[in-house]
């Protein structure tokens, strides 16, 4: 186990769904604005209850795992990938299923 | 507060945003449940890893189950799910919705709107999944 560890995690969610963007023709990545848009409100609401967490002493990361690279005070680098890698592995699900299931939402043409 | 707590006043939240603020009623879609299934294995098997091997750990008076700061956590029971507290289910319940939820507003709202997701691969079987409600 090495200081990339949690890193390692984030990059193996990235990988087990970047592929649907072209295989499943999930059309999240090649959507960025909206994409950008979607993630800067989500990020900030989980940095929020992140910093609770984190100052509360709810959770702590392992120092031997992690970079040990802090954001702002308080927020380790990779708690940040993982709001970011998280939402974006979500949409891709999302959007993949969509791609074979289609259902109306509201969003189409 | 505890994580319990925090975690239903997210998930709470994220459901009047879907329903009632945004009013973009993912929680009424068969396509996000089915999403939300498969996103919710893979939960299980990567925040297994980071709580197996204790890259995260968590103090015993914010989470339901006991002191696992220092040891490992069970597989089950005791508060936690696939070595993971439960309570991260609400987090990451809270996390895909409001997710998919704002996505699907902006979308309504002409940000990139198109293109549509699909079509699945050529070898996709057509006949028992393609064109359910089309």
């Amino acid at each position: 186990m090495s200081k990339l560890s949690y890193l390692g995690v984030l990059a193996f969610i990235l990988l087990g769904t970047v592929w649907l963007e072209i295989i499943m023709q999930a059309k999240v990545l090649r959507k960025l604005k909206r994409l950008i848009l979607t993630l800067i409100p989500v990020v900030i609401l989980f940095v929020i209850w992140d910093y609770y967490a984190i100052t509360n002493n709810h959770w702590f990361f392992d120092e031997t795992k992690t970079t040990g690279i802090i954001l702002i005070g308080f927020l380790p680098l990779e708690e940040l990938l993982f709001f970011i890698t998280v939402p974006i592995a979500s949409l891709l699900s999302f959007e993949a299923v969509r791609s074979v299931i289609r259902e109306p939402a509201g969003d189409e043409k | 507060m505890t994580y319990l707590q925090i975690g239903i006043i997210y998930c709470l939240l994220a459901i009047i945003v879907d329903l009632l603020i945004l009013k973009t009623k993912v929680l009424k879609l068969k396509m996000f449940w089915i999403s939300y299934i498969i996103v919710l294995f893979f939960q299980f098997l990567t925040n297994g890893v980071l709580t197996r091997f204790l890259i995260v750990r968590y103090n015993d008076f914010a989470t339901i189950g006991g002191d696992y700061t220092t040891k490992v956590p069970p597989l089950i029971g005791d508060g936690r799910l696939f070595f993971a507290p439960v309570e991260d289910v609400f987090f990451g319940f809270s996390m895909i919705l409001l997710t998919v939820s704002i996505w699907i507003w902006l979308g309504r709202k002409n940000i990139q709107r198109e293109p549509i997701s699909g079509p699945p691969p050529k070898w996709w079987p057509k006949d028992r999944w393609y064109g359910t409600k089309n």
